[in-house]
């Protein structure tokens, strides 16, 4: 299960990676949510890979696996959804202004926007 | 246990979605609550200074867990130290933003108040995943901020700085991921007793974590080599949002000084953090500088005059001893004072010169052009460490405060040289804006109407507050000089949090 779980996480991230580096914003969008992916299922593993166990201390089991990092998890999650639902939306609202979705900024342009009236 | 600790992080935000809500619709109304409430925000940090000055960390258990089991929020000196600044800057950026700027889009001060909630919880947090929720509420309220009016080439620059900043989060999230995994903890107080247990074996993970942490905030303090997407973000933000902006790399520079003297500080920081932080901060100190010479545009120019004080700002830091973190505060302190200043003289000559806006282009004169002038070379003084400004003070404390270290020659001679740089871009970008404009003919229409007092008033305040500083060094740096102590005592800081009992429980 450890092999599983670290080849998973260091193959989005590796992708995640890739398509961040990439020069248009829908593939970089995509890299940073398999990014986001990977640093999901990371952090759950960070309390240890442990299965058949109830997350709290109690006298009828044997043993118990560390709640904390799934509580983690679910902020971090909510978290990177509410993100990627803004750099979708700000993606898109810049390929409609501008008519290109380069990551790029608007060639040398020096002017303020707004102030060039 | 006292309870006004919460108040900064919650009164923005309950005003926050109360002025989305019921005053969505009427700017005066909302710029009235968000006034009266940066108002009280600056009241609150100033007694709050007043609590921390008296010596001992406060402590306030959030759901009345005891540490390190429920998140804490901690008040000693520097957290006071950067909530009062951070009212200040954010109360003379209002008023700015109030004559106008707040009009241009939709929802500006409920995300104001959202972003001044994500700042003041940074810095009152004692743990380091709550350090983490609190820098993605100010994010996500400065991405907002960020593209505020709107327009392709802000938007553009909008997008990358989101984009950046999402692969800090996740960065962040490796960071605490790899801590917590080694000492099973995030609280702060905790963490600084438990990194010394760490079995040697794990150690290794240890110090991955550590020094992804520093990366992390490195980003947020435009450290090279993640300095790329400041000047970008800051020139095409709004300008009073820049100038808010100017706290938000302290936010990282604080995060560096937090967590490298608590929680992996005595003999290891040295090993740890120096041989990174110090090579990247003088790098980033003089490519700043030379971005100052090279910059085409006045907000570019003070863009990259911010990358420099955060060199400078860490170049001292990175020594992590009490006299070079005292300077820094100092530093930090000025700096955030001036940039924001300048940031709004950038918006003041940019709106009076139509199609030249803010480059350093000879154009015709321009309306209030003296008062502007004058504003723009307190500014400059001060931001080029010129005597009798703040500026000056702060380069030579940091001086003092390095001397003796091995790498003090190294910072002397960056420091020194690079002001030279400093001052020589601003009196370039101040006699093309201002005193060439007298050899071409003509004139820009003045604005019609009266002149508004305020955007003046506003920057003018915070320039004045650079003097104060400067008045009240001594005082200033007495409080610094006890900070830094405090920040390096950490056993006290470790049994105020720990040894917090429970409030109503015998």
């Amino acid at each position: 299960m450890e092999f599983l779980v670290a080849s998973s996480v260091g193959i989005m991230t590796a992708a995640g990676v890739y398509l961040l580096l990439r020069g248009r914003t829908f593939p970089v969008v995509l890299g940073l949510a398999l990014l986001s992916y990977a640093i999901n299922a990371f952090l759950f593993a960070m309390g240890r890979l442990t299965i058949h166990q109830p997350p709290l201390v109690s006298a009828a089991a044997s043993g118990y696996t560390d709640p904390l990092p799934q509580a983690l998890v679910l902020t971090a999650i909510v978290i990177s959804f509410g993100m990627t639902a803004v750099i979708v939306v700000m993606a898109l609202r810049a390929f409609l202004e501008s008519g290109d979705d380069d990551v790029d900024l608007l060639g040398e342009r020096r002017t303020r926007p707004g102030q060039a009236q | 246990m006292n309870h006004w600790i919460i108040l900064p992080i919650l009164m923005p935000a309950l005003v926050a979605p109360l002025i989305a809500l019921t005053a969505r619709h009427d700017i005066v109304l909302a710029r009235i609550f968000s006034v009266g409430a940066t108002v009280l925000l600056l009241g609150l940090a100033l007694m709050l200074t007043g609590v921390a000055s008296a010596g001992e960390a406060q402590v306030y258990l959030l759901g009345n867990w005891v540490a390190p089991f429920g998140i804490v929020l901690v008040l000693d000196r520097l957290s006071a130290l950067m909530l009062t600044l951070t009212a200040v800057l954010g109360l003379a950026v209002l008023l700015y933003a109030i004559n106008g700027w707040d009009k241009r889009g939709p929802h500006f001060h409920s995300l104001f108040q959202f972003q001044l909630m994500g700042i003041n919880g940074a810095f009152l947090t004692g743990d380091l995943f709550n350090l983490f929720v609190f820098f993605e509420v100010l994010l996500i309220a400065s991405y907002g901020l960020m593209v505020h009016g709107g327009g392709a080439a802000r938007i553009k620059a909008g997008v990358q700085y989101v984009i950046v900043n999402l692969l800090g989060s996740t960065l962040f999230l490796v960071a605490v991921g790899l801590i917590y995994s080694v000492t099973g903890t995030l609280n702060m107080a905790d963490l600084a007793q438990r990194v010394a247990l760490v079995a040697s074996a794990d150690q290794g993970l240890l110090h991955a974590g550590a020094l992804l942490l520093l990366l992390v905030f490195g980003i947020k303090a435009a450290l090279v080599p993640m300095q790329f997407w400041l000047p970008g973000t800051y020139a095409l933000a709004p300008a009073p949002v820049a100038a808010l902006f100017a706290i938000m790399t302290k936010v990282g520079a604080y995060s560096i000084i937090r967590v490298f003297t608590l929680i992996f500080g005595g003999e290891g920081v040295a090993a740890l953090a120096t041989p990174w932080l110090l090579p990247a901060a003088l790098v980033t100190l003089v490519l700043g500088m030379l971005g100052v010479l090279a910059a085409r545009a006045l907000g570019q120019l003070v863009s990259f005059a911010v990358i420099a004080s955060m060199g400078t700002l860490l170049a001292a830091v990175a020594l992590f001893t009490p006299a070079s973190v005292s300077a820094a505060l100092y530093y930090l302190v000025h700096s955030t004072l001036v940039a924001g200043a300048l940031f709004l003289i950038v918006d003041l000559v940019g709106e009076r010169r139509p199609g030249h806006g803010d480059s350093l282009t000879v154009a015709p004169v321009f309306a209030h052009g003296g008062v502007i002038a004058a504003l723009f070379f307190l500014g400059a003084i001060a931001m080029a460490g010129m005597p009798p400004l703040s500026g000056f003070i702060g380069k030579l404390l940091i001086l003092d405060g390095v001397r003796g270290h091995a790498a003090a020659n190294w910072i002397w001679g960056a420091i020194l040289g690079t002001s030279l740089l400093g001052l020589l871009g601003f009196a370039r970008a101040g006699s093309t804006l201002f005193w060439k404009s007298v050899s071409v003919d003509g004139a820009f229409a003045a604005p019609e109407g009266p002149a508004p007092m305020l955007p003046f008033v506003t920057a003018g305040l915070l320039l004045a507050a650079s003097v104060l500083i400067t008045i009240f060094a001594g005082v200033l740096s007495g409080y610094l000089d006890d900070t830094a102590a405090q920040l390096f005592d950490t056993q006290r800081y470790i049994d105020a949090v720990l040894g917090q009992a429970r409030v109503g429980v015998r």
